[in-house]
């Protein structure tokens, strides 16, 4: 996908308790890939954005082996959600909730993100 | 010197047998029975250092019987038959007017009544070098000894001249005793005897599956000794040489008439001793003769060992005086050689007037079944391989009209449904991880209506730890779904209703280049305009990319659009390790390396401090990098002249080598430059799995060869190629896809049959996997890439030779795209923070993933147990 000139320096945001923390330039986001994000407090998000230009954060710690690996898992859309799948034991993680969808007991976080520009900080 | 018979006073007839096999065996039964022995001095000369064995479970021997165990007699029985046994002591002449027989010892015993039972000997075709040291025949147990201790100390390779039923028995005893074995057979199949080209088709192909080498429709022209007089090898009728350190001649039995011929009785043709209906010859009322040297009324000289019983029984009858006749035996046989059931049974050759063929085959599992029925159905004969689990019944209903049609008579019993993990019982496990049965699936299926693999996985766990059972999880839940009436979808996945070999087939007439263009157009309706799956998005980039040069997309697998769909593996050109951290491999083709690149890797893994390991496929794995390392540790290798491995790959892993005739005493070609040459040539296809491969320096196979997708052997000729060889969980020894190929020929097929397989295979199916499951099976493929029935070899040949000119090695190309480059960092907004979470504790000199570090900070799984 081909950015429009006028994308180019929007800023890829978290939410991060009351306020918005910036990550990185929304151009470092490729289309169906991930970025880690390191935060603060030293916790990890995944961020990703989908073919049709939608940001989703979620954690980024793979809970069913505790490495920080899930912003490195191939993206999909199953039944119109988008999801994540591990990159080491394949299971799949609704990035909207974080849900897990191959057991039903295990979530991840999700944060919220947005893309704002340099002055409206409006959202993508 | 003369014995005379005295017993007592009074003179009794004296009965002399000369031979003790197993129908002079029988035939001193026979005397006993019927009171013979009583009344008559039997005395018998033993040629073999032993009484009579069981000559029919010679081979045995090699099994762990002992020749005791083989023996067919014991001292009990000759003494209290009062039998004088001469063991050791051959026959040498008879004197039919004095009526004396004379041993070698100088022994002359005076006959009433002389029985000949000298069996045969093994034919030895009159090739030059037949004497030489190491050749050998396969009939007594003292050829057995002398072949076993040969085998054992002076031998590699062994070669049986004749494929008949007795070549095989000692070709299986070869291979036992760990030597590289050869089957030279004249005739164009195996057992030419025996079975028809049906059959013979069949028993080649188990055989050769049981990683024999046979050589049918070929002569054996010399045997080639050494400058030690020893043998070194063969020339056979094609002008080839095959080198051999011994050799076995299996090429058929001669009866042993020579001392009935210098003593004037007639002989047959070619050879036994004309005997009449009684078994008496037909020169000479007080001589016989049974067994293996005679040829019976009916002309033939049988060489099995039932007519030689009948023909013992018959003896002893004629000499009580009682009714006997043998007048005819049958052939049928049963045997059970190097594994494989054979039996043929009747007219098995079919050959009466106007008889018809009944024949089932399936060459996948070596079965071949023919009956022979005359045209009002009365069974006449057959012949079963593989199978012979109705041998008796069938043999039983020759000569009649069976009760069933013929046809029934040879499917496999409980016919249709016995393939794969459906012939499976409810019990047994198919994910070991999480100990689930098949039941288990089954009922999940059934009763909980899973519809899919990942619903069934939910469901049941199975299939979410390592992942090894997902293809027959999926294999079971179609049959199950099938089996419940509902279509199965055999599309990639949810995303694409084709099959990736369709997708292959549209990718490459359309010339589509991108992932979201095919998405859009042919998937699925609710698919398009999404972001595809996990499974689709990694498939149909390799797919791209192993057509690249030919649609014109780029081979480089982190360009734009393929960099999203590619596995992480492949997305960071390296292996992604349990703690987040990467393993790299870089390549070493051949597994040849120099010393100045061996410092080279010892450095970088010491400066990175990074694990090292040899790994299974002849190279290095040093594991530990973290991702930010990834291009500071190949910006050294590529300097020092290294490329990637592809370990990441769905790609050519490795070219395994030996090290071949420039060092190995043994080898007879340079399998290291071939080894190297191949590597150099594949590397970087990408294909439907990994593929690997390796280039044996000669029979040895000290590479593994048959072990791999592709395996070369070489021979003294060229090279032998094998295909469909897998090591990992479902081992499957290689098939024998071509003989004796130049370099050249060599190369060219391959070419031909990794292109098709690339074509044709499905979604991360192996080599081994493909080969069983299309249909037609390596005969349909020997038809396609050898002898080019689908008319495509021009176009493999030349989307393999646009592969070859355009590669060029993905970390190079990485290393000089800053663009690319950047994507290699541990955090987009901290690129230079090294990920906390990998980190590492000392090991056995050497540092391994700090474990608890990974679990902290893991989530409690929540209704779930401990994985
Ligand atoms: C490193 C190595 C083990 C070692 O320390 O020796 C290895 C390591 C892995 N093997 Fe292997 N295999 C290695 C040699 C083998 C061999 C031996 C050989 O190649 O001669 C085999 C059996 C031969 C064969 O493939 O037929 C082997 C059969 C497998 C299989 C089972 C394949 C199958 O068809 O059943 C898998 C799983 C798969 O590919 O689906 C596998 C998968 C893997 C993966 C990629 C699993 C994974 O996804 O993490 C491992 C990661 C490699 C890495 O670098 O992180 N590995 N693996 C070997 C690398 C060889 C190399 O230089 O490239
Ligand atoms: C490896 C092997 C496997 C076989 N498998 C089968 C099978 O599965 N089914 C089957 O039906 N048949 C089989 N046969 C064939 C079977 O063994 C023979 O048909 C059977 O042994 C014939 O018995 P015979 O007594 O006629 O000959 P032999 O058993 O050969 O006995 C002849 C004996 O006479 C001795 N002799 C020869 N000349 C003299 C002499 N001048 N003085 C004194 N002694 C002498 C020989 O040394 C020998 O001991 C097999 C044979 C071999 C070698
Ligand atoms: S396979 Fe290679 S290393 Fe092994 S004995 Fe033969 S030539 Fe030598
Ligand atoms: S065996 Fe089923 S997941 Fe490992």
């Amino acid at each position: 996908m081909t950015l429009a000139p006028e994308t180019t320096d929007l800023k890829v945001q978290l939410r991060l308790g009351d306020g918005w923390f910036t990550v990185c330039d929304l151009n470092a986001l490729l289309p169906g890939r991930g970025v880690a994000a390191l935060l603060p407090d030293g916790r990890q998000a995944a961020l990703f954005r989908t073919r049709s230009g939608r940001l989703h954060a979620i954690d980024n710690r793979d809970p069913f082996t505790g490495a920080a690996v899930l912003s490195r898992g191939l993206t999909g859309t199953r039944a119109g959600r988008p999801f994540v799948a591990s990159p080491l034991l394949k299971q799949r993680f609704d990035l909207v909730s974080g849900q897990c969808l191959d057991d039903e007991g295990v979530r991840v976080a999700t944060y919220e993100v947005r893309a704002s520009g340099p002055c409206d900080g409006s959202a993508d | 010197m003369s014995t005379t018979a005295f017993a007592g006073d009074r003179p009794r007839p004296t009965i002399v047998l000369v031979g003790h096999g197993m129908v002079g065996q029988r035939f001193l039964e026979a005397l006993a029975e019927r009171g013979l022995t009583a009344t008559h001095r039997v005395v018998v000369l033993c040629e073999e250092p032993r009484p009579a064995y069981d000559r029919v479970r010679l081979t045995s021997y090699f099994s762990g019987t002992t020749p005791e165990e083989l023996s067919l007699t014991d001292k009990e029985f000759i003494s209290t038959h009062g039998i004088e046994l001469h063991i050791g002591d051959p026959a040498e002449r008879i004197d039919r007017e004095t009526r004396t027989v004379t041993a070698r010892s100088g022994l002359t015993v005076g006959y009433d009544v002389l029985v000949l039972a000298t069996g045969s000997f093994p034919f030895v075709p009159p090739v030059p070098g037949r004497d030489a040291e190491g050749c050998f025949v396969y009939r007594t147990i003292e050829d057995l000894l002398a072949i076993e201790e040969y085998a054992t100390t002076r031998a590699r390779t062994g070669a049986v001249v004749g494929g008949g039923l007795l070549g095989l028995e000692a070709a299986g005893a070869l291979k036992g005793l760990g030597l590289a074995t050869h089957i030279v057979e004249f005739a164009p199949r195996l057992m030419p005897v025996q079975v028809d080209d049906g059959g013979g088709a069949a028993l080649l192909r188990t055989i050769e599956k049981m990683g024999l080498t046979v050589h049918t429709g070929t002569a054996t022209q010399e045997i080639v000794p050494g400058e030690d007089g020893a043998v070194r090898a063969m020339r056979l009728s094609d002008g080839s040489e095959l080198a051999t350190d011994m050799v076995v001649f299996s090429a058929g039995v001669r009866p042993r008439d020579r001392l009935a011929r210098d003593c004037g009785l007639a002989v047959g043709e070619r050879g036994g001793i004309v005997v009449d209906a009684r078994c008496r010859t037909v020169t000479d009322p007080r001589v016989f003769a049974i067994g293996e040297c005679a040829q019976a009324v009916d002309g033939r000289v049988y060489g099995l060992v039932a007519p030689g019983y009948e023909q013992a029984e018959t003896a002893a009858a004629a000499i009580a005086g009682d009714e006997a006749e043998f007048t005819g035996g049958d052939l049928s046989t049963k045997l059970k050689l190097l594994g494989v059931d054979v039996a043929s049974f009747g007219d098995a050759h079919g050959t009466a007037e106007g008889c018809l063929d009944v024949v089932y085959a399936d060459s996948r599992s070596g079965v071949y079944k023919k009956l022979v029925v005359d045209p009002d159905g009365t069974l006449l004969g057959g012949i079963l391989v593989g199978d012979t689990e109705a041998y008796g019944t069938l043999r039983a209903l020759t000569g009649s009209v069976p009760p069933v049609s013929p046809e029934q008579l040879v499917l496999p019993a409980g016919a249709p449904v016995r393939l794969g993990p459906s012939a499976l019982p409810d019990e047994a496990v198919i994910c070991s991880c999480h100990n689930v049965t098949k039941g288990a699936i089954r009922r999940a299926v059934a009763e909980h209506s899973c519809t899919s693999v990942p619903e069934v996985k939910k469901c049941t766990r199975a299939g979410t730890g390592c992942g090894s059972c997902v293809k027959v999880l999926g294999q079971l839940v179609d049959a199950e779904l099938e089996a419940g009436g509902i279509e199965v979808d055999k599309g990639l996945c949810g995303c694409f209703s084709q099959t990736r070999q369709e997708l292959y087939e549209i990718v490459l007439a359309l010339r589509i280049t991108s992932y979201q263009d095919l998405l859009d157009r042919y998937g699925r309706e609710g698919a398009r305009g999404g972001d595809g799956c996990e499974v689709c998005k990694p498939a149909v980039a390799s797919v791209i990319a192993s057509l690249a040069p030919a649609i014109g997309a780029s081979g480089y697998v982190l360009d734009d659009e393929q960099a999203a769909l590619q596995d992480t593996n492949d997305h960071f050109l390296a292996n992604l390790q349990k703690n987040g951290s990467y393993s790299v491999v870089p390549r070493i083709p051949g597994g040849e390396i120099s010393p100045e690149k061996l410092i080279v890797l010892g450095e970088i893994a010491r400066d990175f401090g990074l694990y090292t390991k040899i790994t299974g496929g002849q190279r290095i794995d040093m594991f530990g990098a973290r991702v930010e390392q990834l291009p500071l540790i190949w910006a050294r290798l590529v300097d020092a002249g290294f490329e990637s491995g592809h370990a990441y790959g769905k790609a050519l892993r490795t070219v395994k080598s030996c090290v071949g005739h420039t060092w190995c005493r043994y080898g007879v070609q340079d399998s290291v430059r071939m080894a190297i040459d191949l590597e150099l040539r594949y590397r970087g296809l990408r294909s439907p799995h990994k593929l690997k491969a390796a280039v044996s320096g000669c029979a040895r196979e000290c590479a593994e060869a048959q072990s791999k997708d592709f395996g070369v052997i070489a021979t003294a000729n060229g090279w032998n190629l094998y295909v469909g060889g897998n090591g990992g969980a479902t081992p499957r020894h290689a098939d024998l896809l071509a003989q004796d190929l130049s370099d050249a020929e060599l190369v060219r097929l391959i070419d031909r049959f990794l292109m098709f397989y690339i074509r044709t295979a499905d979604h991360l199916e192996r080599t081994s996997v493909w080969l069983e499951r299309i249909p037609g099976g390596l005969d349909h493929v020997r038809d396609v890439v050898v002898h080019d029935s689908l008319g495509i070899c021009a176009e493999l040949e030349s989307l393999m030779a646009a592969h070859v000119s355009h590669y060029r090695d993905e970390w190079a190309e990485t290393l000089g795209d800053p663009e690319k480059l950047a994507r290699f960092v541990s955090f987009v907004n901290a690129p230079d923070t090294p990920d906390p979470v990998v980190a590492f504790v000392p090991e056995r000199d050497q540092m391994k993933p700090d474990l608890p570090l990974l679990s902290i900070g893991r989530r409690p799984l929540e209704g779930t147990t401990q994985r």
